[in-house]
């Protein structure tokens, strides 16, 4: 049987808007995947940190203050710099569709608006990582 | 309410009543199985004098302005004046706020409402590495009396009346606005509007606090007692529900943990020797106006009878006006979509008219493009003008509390009471709400009403026009939306250097060691706080040396 998927819910910054993130954690969690839920006001490097520790297969992102391009600009770089760029990372919050073309490319796997159900999002999630397991041959 | 005689005959023909329901359902059933509130009150198909039988006029309800003031806080509601038209405000510099503030006033806002950068409102400088990215994002950046100065240009303070969304450094931005009152020749004691300052719904809900409870409930006492003598038109708190509602809440839930928290403060200030008869009457609330209408307006009301009960018989207040329930209310941000934004004025405009039923005496009403960005000046000015349609063209403004008296708002406003006291029973024996807050209990009951919420919109039971029923393709490319300029921070950060290069550094340096012995004793910190800012210590110089004192908050992660 495939590892269960491990997923680190992470609200960087200083926004308190929690809400969202608590849902989608719990989303996740009832669908059988391990999550990690990292408070407010985490650091990219304290995210970057409990990614890597954890053994994680993404990182789901939190950000309704406006504030999304410059964290995930930071994060994927920063993973990038520690070895970890095969960690999916992927968001949601209060973010403009027309910003989320940018945060594509700057690598994030998806972006999920206000709205979105959070089957949508754990479907989402469930395909990227058995693609990225795929990629890396890791079965187990 | 009713006479035995007149409720048997009603009896009666509720009997009558049921058998012609019962042949309806045996050809049509109804939608659904059960009806309830947003909040999850069951709703009756009907309801009638049985339902409010108990009801006593004088005791339960009473004329408006005389306890339990149910029916209002004023003697004459709207027909003296309409509710304080506050729109939330505030972004980038400084400048463009103010630019922005006297544009509200200018399209006949009443009042002004300054939302702060999540710099501001943590107490870090602009140039602070936790500052990075968020510098005039969500509100104004504010590092010291200087850019205060500049917010508040042109407006007189002695005309307008101003609410400052700001908790744990509440202090500070109140003292730079005493000072730029000073600047102004508008003595404090003339001064009017409010300060959030209230930090438990930070812990439970809205996430911007600094200091642990202990001393962050020291702060909030000392504004108590300072502005009781040097600013007593001030509200020196704002006790608010909004942001628990937001969260996830259910309003029996929002009622009953803001008035919690109401009773922790006012305890804390009764143990420093304070009078609740006099801070009492600068106590304000903060109340959210969501979807569901009748549950809402029944909602305002038994908040209102509520605190009343509650100032009277726990902590003996007899001055009316430290009885009074007044409140702020905003529209439920949460309640609208990113999904063919233009329905969200609807929402705003069903809340809106909740609020005024419910008898606020101000109100925000939020922009169709919250659910998207920072609302755009148009959008801005679409969600002030449903306040003034309310206010001017619907007519209920003109008689005081008109839904008075429905059997179903009655008795909805009775079970709204009913469960709240209950909640507020429970935190009293777990200890009271700091202990139920440091048990992760409250957050516990929001949050799983927040995951109940989003199930039922996800199997369909919960509709949400444009979300999950009535979906179309839309073009989001076709949308103007506000966009903060990156730089903002930069500027900031420059504007900072050049002030740190100008001022006296050696007065700044021994101002800041007097907050620092202030701190350290038991003297109240509102004077060296002042005195420190009118010097231009920054705001993250004061929160700094405040947080080398009394340390930091870390937060119990509940999930």
């Amino acid at each position: 049987m495939d590892r269960k998927i491990r997923v680190v819910v992470a609200k960087p910054g200083l926004d308190g808007h929690d809400r969202g993130a608590k849902v989608i954690a719990r989303a996740f969690r009832d669908a059988g995947m391990e999550v990690i839920y990292t408070g407010l006001r985490q650091t990219p490097e304290q995210i970057v940190q409990t990614a890597i520790q954890e053994d994680a297969d993404a990182i789901g992102i939190s950000i309704l203050s406006g504030a999304h391009e410059h964290y995930f600009k930071v994060i994927v770089e920063m993973l990038k710099e520690r070895g970890a760029g095969d960690i999916i990372v992927f968001g949601g919050g209060v973010i403009p569709e027309s910003d989320v073309p940018r945060l594509l490319e700057l690598g994030a796997g998806a972006i999920f608006g206000p709205g979105t159900p959070t089957s949508e999002c754990i479907k989402w999630l469930e395909e990227a990582v058995a693609k990225k397991r795929e990629k890396e041959g890791v079965n187990g | 309410m009713f006479e035995e005689k007149e409720l048997q005959a009603i009896a009666e023909k509720r009997g009558q009543y049921e058998a012609a329901v019962e042949k309806a359902l045996a050809k049509n059933p109804e939608m659904r199985k059960e009806f309830t509130t947003g909040g999850g009150i069951p709703l009756k198909r009907v309801y009638t004098p049985e339902d409010v039988k108990d009801l006593d006029y004088n005791r339960d309800l009473g004329f408006p302005g005389a306890f339990p003031y149910t029916r209002g806080v004023q003697p004459t509601m709207y027909r003296g004046r309409f509710w304080t038209m506050r729109q939330y405000a505030g972004f980038a510099t400084a400048e463009e706020s103010n630019a922005r503030y006297r544009y509200l006033l200018s399209q006949g806002t009443t009042g002004l409402s300054v939302a702060f950068d999540l710099p501001t409102q943590i107490g870090y400088d602009s140039d602070h590495p936790m500052a990075q990215g968020e510098v005039g994002k969500v509100g104004v950046a504010i590092d010291s009396l200087a850019d205060m100065e500049i917010l508040f240009d042109q407006i007189p303070l002695d005309k307008v009346s101003t609410s400052m969304t700001i908790n744990a450094p509440a202090s500070v931005l109140l003292a730079m606005y005493i000072a730029v009152g000073e600047k102004q020749g508008v003595p404090s004691t003339e001064l009017s509007g409010t300060i959030q300052n209230d930090i438990l719904k930070e812990y439970i809900a809205r996430g911007t606090y600094i200091f642990p409870p202990k001393p962050s409930m020291r702060l909030i006492t000392d504004i108590f007692e300072f502005c009781s003598t040097h600013v007593p038109k001030w509200n020196t708190i704002s006790i608010s529900g909004y942001h628990i509602r937001e969260a996830g809440s259910t309003a029996i839930q929002e009622v009953a943990f803001t008035l919690a928290d109401g009773i922790a403060y006012v305890e804390a200030a009764v143990k420093k020797g304070q009078d609740p008869n006099v801070f009492g009457k600068r106590l304000s609330f903060f109340f959210n106006a969501h979807n569901d209408f009748l549950e809402e307006v029944a909602k305002f009301r038994a908040a209102r009878r509520l605190w009343a009960k509650i100032m009277r018989d726990r902590f003996g207040v007899t001055d009316k006006s430290a009885q009074m329930l007044r409140f702020h209310t905003q529209t439920a941000g949460s309640t609208l979509t990113a999904q063919q934004p233009e329905n969200n004025i609807v929402r705003v405009a069903i809340q809106t008219l909740a609020a005024v039923l419910g008898g606020t005496q101000s109100l925000h009403t939020n922009s169709l493009d919250e659910a998207l960005a920072l609302p755009t000046e148009k959008s801005v000015r679409i969600a002030l003008r449903t306040q003034q349609i309310v206010a001017y063209e619907s007519g209920v403004t003109q008689t005081i509390d008109p839904l008075a008296g429905s059997y179903v708002i009655e008795a909805l406003t009775n079970q709204i009471e009913e469960g709240a006291a209950e909640y507020i029973r429970k935190i009293d024996e777990m200890g009271g709400m700091l202990v139920a807050i440091e048990k992760g209990y409250v957050q516990q009951q929001i949050q799983d009403a927040a995951y109940e919420y989003q199930k039922a919109v996800e199997s369909g039971d919960r509709v949400v026009v444009g979300v999950n029923r009535f979906q179309i393709e839309e073009d989001a490319s076709e949308r103007t939306l506000l966009k903060v300029d990156p730089v903002v921070g930069e500027m900031q950060a420059k504007k900072l250097a050049k002030l740190k290069e100008s001022r006296d550094n050696l007065k700044v340096k021994a101002c800041l060691e007097d907050v620092r012995k202030a701190a350290q004793g038991e003297e109240n910190l509102m004077p060296p706080i002042i005195e420190a800012v009118r010097n231009y210590a920054t705001e993250g110089e004061i929160c700094g040396v405040l947080r080398e004192v009394f340390g930091e908050y870390r937060e119990n992660v509940v999930l």
